[in-house]
This record gives structure tokens, sequence and C-alpha cells, in this order.
């Protein structure tokens, strides 16, 4: 006679009566099919859990088993490379095990026991430990070394030390004792449960840039290493091509790339331009570096809720190792309906738009997952949250836009209207913005020239005052505006063509070094100002826009390869010679 | 051992509820007998210890609190398969209503289908010439995508819809592995008439599975309809190795019979009603085209929605968008101008694209001229609102070229005839000419190169 078996079953949530000993967020196994299911409410009459497969074919009567701990992931080498899905199960794995489509109740362990790691071991016997400090250390791939780390919970002398060799994930290489007494075995993997952040030594202030080598966000919009964003935008204005290019192209060591919620297809897309891409800094695939989570939209709805803590969870373990981690959840507002959707079938009282009431404090837990750090063993490691959020019709003031605005720092909003005009990235300059401007400015003006800041401020503000010439040219045209006035649109127009907008199909627009991103602004900026000597001089303007300078800096982008940045210097000569040559 | 359950405890809508029930699985189907000797059949969407919840398909009318006797069947709902399935037509359920007999099944399969691996899936990118200007150069189709027709009531989306079927070169499909699945909800009998016609004056019907619900149909069937006929199309890819058509029209007629069901089942409503799960729900339809490997079968997916009061924004688009991979979009004014096909280029969009066009695919040209084509005319659409400001006599010389290029780009590039095939360097020239209409230092993105071979300004 089995103890606790189903009672009730509505969808993904099903209940058992008369349960005294389950844990709130306790996993358990339900059916006989052993599903993964979590603990998400107790009274003294039903405790409700939520099922992370589909729940067809489930009968009352089917057992129940906990397994006494809460929903956690195993840590360990393996991870990069690999794809999940919402719940830490290798996808690769159930291929095998199951074929093309997935199957349910899928018994594969997350990470690969039989594979040999080449480890070697960096404590001794009679060394003190505390949670957080390594122990031994692996090539997880070529370029990224894999460092074990005691748990945090967990701190002692070492007793015994295996010599360094070739150990699979649940060998034990090390020996601690604590200060109890109890021996416990340090192996290649440790579990972490995913709702819980990492503990850390203490956090440091966010003062260095996340280079992305996209022109509109590192000049412009520039986040900080350890810092959020949030990249709203309607569908088809490119969120998902934005975080595929932040994805291949940031400067952080490590990439956990999440699919929540979204199309299979694209996921497809990733795996498959991930290996073939390689590492500009390495010379490996992208995939050496990065873990793919992927919950996609036809997967069942309560592992794409599990499916970003999983992520974050994966993100915090590399960041304590010393790693510069970058997060990309596409998209947020799916997980905020996964809660949704979960919260109507446990019949809660809605708040706005259907949204739980909690919705605002789980956005929050999330994005305070982020920071650089100070880790326990004493490296620096950091998260970077990119997040992006699809609201609903469009409208940034729904709840998770607007919600997720306040716990970010960074917003780059994409615009439809931009997107339409295949003016890609579609972020809009005006309601984007971005807080970290006097964290890293700082940095700016010690790496790449003090020159920077100044032309970023230039060129924002000439944007600005483009946007309220374009209010009066929408009402009568360009022609009645003076010529210092249409000097500003056209040098907008060129900031827009020539600068903001990026070709991410291009082999040397995709990605663009910082000192090209100045040398550009500062050629543009160079045309401004002598061009404005030339309307000083009352010289009409169409003479000025005959000298084919307008057109030449729109292409600078490709005509410049990164690699050659002393051409910036022709660009410079060829404008003072024409310029003075009508002067 | 079957048992029979007499009587229901409760009826609301189309959902019974049934006490005592023992040994009941999650959405098994049951069949519920009238005394009239009628049979019915439910799904168990609710189970309450032994009270369940049952979903009747054909609806309640008639049934009442004692009148009935249900039988567990044992399984979930499963659409009967075999390759003679071509050529047929069902009902909403799946069940033959061509008066040709029952379906002799070599396998059936839940309804529901089970996720595709996203590590199983091919990356699609090989292109369907479909000879329609608009969609071939500037939201392609791909093999394997799912590309829906955003449209309105009275709106050409079923025209567009046969002259895709009809005209559609997807490679690697012969006259004998492409097939068409056509799944009606809640259309009307003479909406699904013109496209048996339709089908048959093109000489494919003999290549069609067609299931209707037709708009007197029972509501709850039509949640079903999708479903099976995604079935259909999954077995004749996946294990047939054929190139399967799915036109689903239309889903926003599925989606009001979630919303009724939902509704009736005292669900916390969502946005406009629709229930909170309509997302998932979506996808768990539209994620069921793609290619997996190992098989060289493919689904493509053209849904056609009618967007209520054109509007973009309503739940059901806007949800759809963020799943389907682009739109077509239908423009009501350039309808009314006389323009067929009606596709709004701006808003339209094939995410797929980029990776089944240019060389090798299509042109090297392709995806420069189609960004090109679309900011000019993003920059037609400026002009004219500003000259219905200021008038079109004020207006600047570039932007009265651009006005003329517009008019130009709308009655030769998008207009095109209903029986009109254009093949896709036909259509790239057409591009070409329109855009050598406008002074070459206006077309900022295409590079030099390009435009000494192909502008003729």
């Amino acid at each position: 006679m089995e103890k606790n078996v189903i009672f009730g079953i509505n969808g993904p949530v099903i209940t058992v009566k008369g349960s005294t000993e389950f844990k709130m967020m306790e996993m358990v196994h339900v059916g006989r099919e052993n599903l993964v299911g979590e603990i998400i409410g107790i009274t003294d009459e039903f405790t409700t859990i939520q099922v992370y497969e589909e729940t067809t074919g489930l009968r009352p009567g089917d057992p129940v088993t906990g397994t006494g701990n809460p929903m956690n992931v195993l840590l360990g080498p393996g991870i990069l490379d690999n794809i999940f899905d919402g719940i830490e199960r290798p996808l690769k794995a159930i291929e095998e095990e199951s074929g093309a489509f997935i199957s349910r109740g899928s018994q594969v362990n997350s990470l690969d026991d039989k594979k040999k790691w080449n480890v070697s071991v960096k404590v001794k016997a009679g060394d003190k430990l505390s949670g957080g400090q390594i122990y031994a250390v692996l090539p997880e791939t070529e370029i990224i070394e894999h460092r074990l780390m005691v748990p945090p919970a967990l701190s002692g002398e070492v007793v015994e030390v295996k010599p360094d060799g070739e150990y699979t994930l649940f060998d034990t290489v090390a020996v601690i004792k604590d200060d109890l007494g109890v021996e416990h075995n340090l192996t290649l993997c440790q579990k972490w449960p995913i709702r819980t952040s990492r503990p850390i030594a203490e956090r440091l202030s966010t003062n260095i840039p996340l280079i992305t080598g996209q022109r509109v966000i590192d000049t412009m919009f520039p986040i900080a290493k350890g810092g959020a964003a949030a990249i709203p935008g309607g569908f088809g204005t490119g969120k998902t091509m934005t975080q595929h290019q932040l994805a291949k192209w940031c400067d952080a060591d490590i990439i956990v790339y999440v699919g929540c919620g979204e199309r299979g297809n694209e996921m497809s897309q990733v795996l498959e331009e991930f290996s073939e891409l390689v590492d500009p800094k390495s010379g490996r695939p992208m995939t050496d570096r990065t873990v793919l989570i992927a919950n996609t939209s036809n997967m069942p709805v309560a592992a794409r809720e599990a499916s970003i803590y999983t992520g974050i969870t994966l993100a915090e373990y590399y960041r304590d190792m010393g790693y510069d981690v970058a997060i990309m959840a596409d998209s947020t507002s799916r997980w905020a309906e996964a809660l949704r959707e979960i919260s109507g079938r446990l019949e809660e009282m809605p708040a706005e738009e259907g949204f739980p009431a909690y919705l605002p404090s789980r956005l929050a837990e999330f994005y305070e997952r982020a920071g650089r750090v100070k880790t326990l063993c004493d490296c620096n490691g950091s998260v970077t949250i990119i997040g992006a959020v699809s609201p609903q019709g469009s409208d940034f003031s729904e709840p998770v836009t607007q919600n997720t605005k306040r716990f970010t720092r960074c917003f780059w909003a994409l615009d439809k209207s931009l997107a339409y005009a295949r003016h890609y990235p579609a972020i809009n300059w005006m309601d984007s913005y971005s807080e970290y401007f006097n964290d890293i400015d700082p940095w700016f003006n010690e790496n790449i020239g003090p020159e920077f800041v100044e032309y970023r401020t230039r060129i924002s503000a000439l944007l600005q005052e483009e946007s309220s010439l374009m209010e009066i040219v929408k009402l009568i045209g360009a022609d009645v505006l003076p010529d210092d006035q249409k000097l500003i649109i056209e040098i907008a127009r060129i900031i827009r063509v020539g600068f903001l907008q990026q070709n991410a199909f291009h082999s040397d627009d995709t990605y663009v070094p910082l000192e090209k991103q100045m040398n550009m602004m500062k050629v543009i900026l160079h045309l401004y100002d002598r061009s404005k000597e030339v309307v000083a001089k009352e010289i009409p303007i169409s003479k000025l826009l005959s000298l084919g300078l307008f057109e030449k800096l729109n292409k600078m982008k490709y005509d410049i390869p990164n690699s050659k940045p002393e051409m910036f210097a022709d660009y410079i000569r060829e404008i003072d010679e024409k310029i003075n040559r009508i002067l | 051992m079957l048992i029979d359950y007499v009587g229901v405890k409760e009826i609301n809508g189309s959902l019974i509820v049934i006490d005592g029930v023992k040994g009941v699985s999650n959405e098994e189907i049951v069949d519920i007998r009238l005394d009239d000797g009628t049979v019915r059949q439910g799904r168990v969407v609710q189970i309450e210890g032994e009270r369940i919840v049952v979903q009747v398909f054909e609806g309640t009318r008639n049934i009442s609190l004692v009148n009935t006797k249900t039988r567990l069947t044992g399984h979930p709902m499963e659409q009967a398969l075999s390759p003679e399935i071509i050529g047929r037509v069902l009902d909403g359920a799946g069940r033959p209503i061509d008066g040709l007999g029952d379906i002799f099944p070599l396998k059936k399969m839940n309804i529901n289908g089970t996720p595709i691996n996203p590590v199983s899936r091919v990356y699609p990118t090989n292109y369907i010439n479909t000879g329609i200007s608009t969609i071939d150069t500037l939201m392609t189709l791909i093999r394997g995508q799912k590309l829906p027709i955003f449209s309105g009531s009275g709106m050409k989306h079923n025209d567009l819809a046969v002259q895709i079927v009809r005209q559609a070169k997807i490679s690697g499909a012969t006259e004998d592995n492409f097939c068409v699945v056509f799944a009606a909800m809640g259309v009307q009998k003479d909406v699904a008439e013109y496209f048996r016609k339709s089908f048959e004056d093109s000489g494919v019907l003999s290549h069609v599975v067609m299931l209707l619900n037709l708009s007197n149909d029972p509501i709850i069937e039509r949640t079903l309809t999708p479903r099976c006929a995604l079935t259909i199309a999954e077995y004749l890819a996946f294990e047939l190795d054929m190139h399967v058509l799915v036109i689903m029209t239309d889903i926003t007629s599925y989606a009001e019979a979630l919303r009724e069901f939902s509704s009736s089942k005292g669900e916390i409503p969502g946005r406009k009603g629709y229930p909170g799960y309509l997302y998932s729900d979506l996808a768990s339809l539209y994620e069921r085209a793609g290619m997996i490997k190992g098989h060289s079968g493919s689904v493509t997916q053209i849904p056609i929605l009618t967007m209520p009061n054109d509007d973009i924004t309503h739940p059901i688009p806007d949800l759809t968008g963020y799943i389907t991979e682009g739109q077509i979009t239908l423009d009501r004014t350039l309808q009314g101008q006389g323009y067929y096909p009606p596709v709004s280029v701006l808003p339209s969009l094939s995410r797929l694209m980029k990776d089944g066009i240019g060389e090798g695919f299509t042109r090297a040209d392709h995806q420069p001229l189609a960004n090109q084509l679309f900011a000019s005319y993003a920059k037609v659409i400026d002009a004219r609102s500003l000259a219905s400001v200021i008038g079109e006599e004020e207006l600047s010389p570039i932007d009265k070229k651009y006005i003329e290029f517009g008019k130009l780009f709308e009655t030769r590039f998008i207009n095109q005839g209903f029986y009109e095939n254009r093949d896709i360097s036909e259509s790239l020239d057409l591009g070409w000419e329109l855009l050598s209409t406008l002074p070459r230092n206006e077309l900022d993105r295409i590079d030099d190169e390009l435009l000494d071979k192909y502008y003729k300004g």
C-alpha cells in the first residue's frame, strides 16, 4: 500500500490528500513513470504539486514519492557545450534514449558520469578548507578551466587526497573532515537548489563595462559586468537577434543562453550557429564557452518556470570559479506567463492582467542575482543578466515590462517602426537608457580615452535635437528649416544610418571594437564641426551635400575594416580638403 | 472491466461532472451514450478524487442528469492513421465524413503529440518558391517554417492561401511526396467548398487531407481539429517522409472555442477573457512545424487568422506573432485600392528567410535588395504622411520621388494576378527596376558592387 497517492489532477497541477511529510519546494516523483514535480502548496488537507512534464494518463491513486530535497541542479564538469531542458536534463542524451520526440519520465543523469576528466588536485592532506575554496581543477573545454569548489556549507580539514589523474563525475578526489569530525567525500560535482542564490564573500561595484561590439549598446547605452538589462520589444523587432549578437560577441567568459518558452527552430539555429562560430579570442568554437537551456514554448509550462532559475544557478556556479558570466534569458515574459498559468490553476487571486501579485517580487529576486562579486575563493566574478521582454501587444505599460524596468538599470527599448524600416538593432535611442554611465565612465576614460565619453554626449545631444526638429518637419516639411537645422538633420542621419545601424550579417560590422566605435564618432563629429563653418559662411547646404562626404560616412562602417584604424585619418583629411575647397 | 456510469452530477456549458468514477486517467476519452441511442465523446479535463469533469465534444444539448451512461475507453484522444488517409475528408475530430468508410488504422497516435527535442530539429534553410513577388522577395517562406497570414474579415486570405498551394515549389518535393493538410475551424460551408474546388481545379485534390469543422459544428470539437490535422501531418512527414503543407483557418475561431471552454470550466481569464494558457496552447500547435534529423519530410504551416477589428495587438495575432517565425500581414487599404494580394509589406516578416536565401539558394543580391525595398518603402510612408499635412505639391523633390516609387511599388510589385506565377529572378529584377527610379545615393543598404551590377538609374 503506497502512502501518498494522487487525488486530483488539473493540467500540470496535481493534489495529494492528507499527507504531512512533504516540505515546501521539495522535489517529488509523480506517477508510475516518475515524472518530476515540485511541492508548491501545503494545507492540512491537500498538498499541491506542479509537475514538470505532460500529465496525460496520470490516474488518481498513482504514487507520489518525495526526494527530501528542494528542486536542485547538479553542478560539475560537462555543463559547458551542453544543452539542457528547463530542469537540467540533457537533451542530447534524451534524444539518444527516446528519439526525436521527448518522452516522459526520462531518467537520464544531468551530466555525463562516464566521461573521464583529467583532474589536478590543488590541496594536500592537512590543509584547512572552507566553503567555496578550490580543491581541484580540470580542463572542461579547451578554453575553460573548471574549478572544483568545496560546497559552500562545508568546511574542515583535508584528510585524504587522491593523486592527479583521470576521474569520473562521482569519483572521490579528496576527503574533508568537518569540525564535528564527520568525513565528507569531495567528488567532481555538487548539488545546489535552484531557487536559492549561491553565497558570496562581498559585492563589488559594477565599474567595468561588458563590451559587446554593438555600437548602439557600447556607446549609447552601455551595460556593466554584473549589471542587468532588459530588452523589451514586440514580435519581429529583433529581441532574439540582439540576444544572439550579444551571446556571440560580448566579452564574458561564459555564456548561459536560456530559451524560455521560445521557438524550437531558433534553438536549433543557436546550436548550429554557435558550433560553427569561432570565438575570436581563443580560436575555439563558441560552444566551448556556452551552455544552452532550451525549454521551447511547447515543452511543459512548469519546467519553463524553472528554466530561468536553472540558468541563473549554473551562471552563479561559474561566477564562483572567478569567471565573468553573461546570462541571456529569452524571454522573461514567457516565464511570467508560466507563473500566471500556474497561479491560475491554483485559483489564486489575480493582480494586474491576470498575473499573480507576487510577479514583481519574483522578478526582483531574479534580477538581484546579477552582480559583480568577490567569491568565497577570493576571486572576482560576475553575472550579467540580459532579459528579453515580450510585451503584450507591444505595449510597454504592461506589468512585466513595467516591473522589469524597476529592477534593471539598462533598458534597450526595441521599436517597431525602426524594425519595419529594417533598422537593426532596432534599439530606440529616445526611449532607451542606461544608468551605468557614472559607474563605468571612468573605465572608458582610462582605457579608451577621455574623448569617448565626450563624443557620446555630443552624439546623443544631436539625436535629441533631431528628434525635436523632426516634430516640425512632420508638420511643415524639411524645406522651410534654416540651413543650420538642416545640417543637424543630415548629421543625425549619418549617426542613425552610418553609426547606430549595424549589420549583423556583415563580417566586419557584426562586431566593432571600441576604438573603431570611437573613431567613427570622431569622424562624424569632425564633419559636423567643419560643416558648421560652411553654414556659418552662408554657403548653401546643397553645395555641402554635393561633396559626397555624407554618403561616404554612411558607408564607412563597411569600407573601413576593423583591422585598419589608420584609415580614419584619411577620412578626416578628405573632409578637410573638400570643405576647405568650398570655404 | 467496463463499467457504465449512469447519470451525471452537474452540467455546465460543454462540461459534465460525474461522481464515483474509479480508475480514470487524465485526458482519457469517454463514450457517453444517451438513452435515445446516440453516442457522444468526451475528454476528462479535471479529476478530484472520484469526481471527474468531462468536456463533451458534441455539446451537452439534450443531456439531463439521468439520461446518460458513460464508459471510460482507457486511452487518450487518438487519431487513426494510414497512408490511405491522403485524399480523404474528415470531420473536426478526425473521423471520415466522405462516405468512403472508416480509415483502417495502421497506427494510432495521441493527438496532443509530444514536443520535438530541440537538438533533433534540423534548422530549416530551403526556401519555397511561391511565385508571389512580395512573399518570395521580402518574406520568403522556408520549408519547415510556420508563417501565418494575418488578415481580417472580408480580405483575400483564402485566395492567397490557395495561390500559395497551387504555385508552391518545395525543393525536394515531387508529385508523390507532396501533400496538403487542410484544417477548417469554424469556417463557413462555402469557404470550405471554395478551398475544395480550388484544390480540385489545380489538380492537388488527390494530395489533400481535409478536416472540416464548419461554423455550425460543435465548438468543442474545434479545439481538436488542429491537433488531429497536425498529428496526420507529422505522420505523413516523419513516418512517410513527405513534404506537408498545413493550412489552418481560422485560428481566431479556434481561440474563441478555447475561450468558451475555459470560461465554462470557471478558469481565471487572462487578457480579453482568453485563458491564461493561450500562449502555451497556441505554441503546442505551431511548434509542431519543422524538420527533424533522419527524416527527409517536413511540416510547413500556414495558419490563417482574421484579426478582430484588424487589430494586430489583439491577443490572438499578438501571441501568434511571438510563436511563429514571422507573419504575412494583409492590409485593407491596399485591398480597397484593388491590389491583390494586399500584402502589407512593412509589418510582414519571415524570420527564417536570412538563412534560406542569397547565394546558392536564390541570388546573392536578394538580402540587400529586400532590406533596401523595406527601407525605401518605409520612407514612402513617411513622405505620404507629410503629404497629407502639407499637400503633395509642397514636398521636396526627393520626397516626390518616393511618392512615385511607392505608387510603382504597389501597382507593379505588390499587385499581381491570381494566376500569375513569377519566378524568383523575375521578382528580384522587378525590385531592381523599381529601385532604379530612386537616386543612387538614396540606396544606403546596398554596397557599391551590387549597385554597379544592378542599378540602372
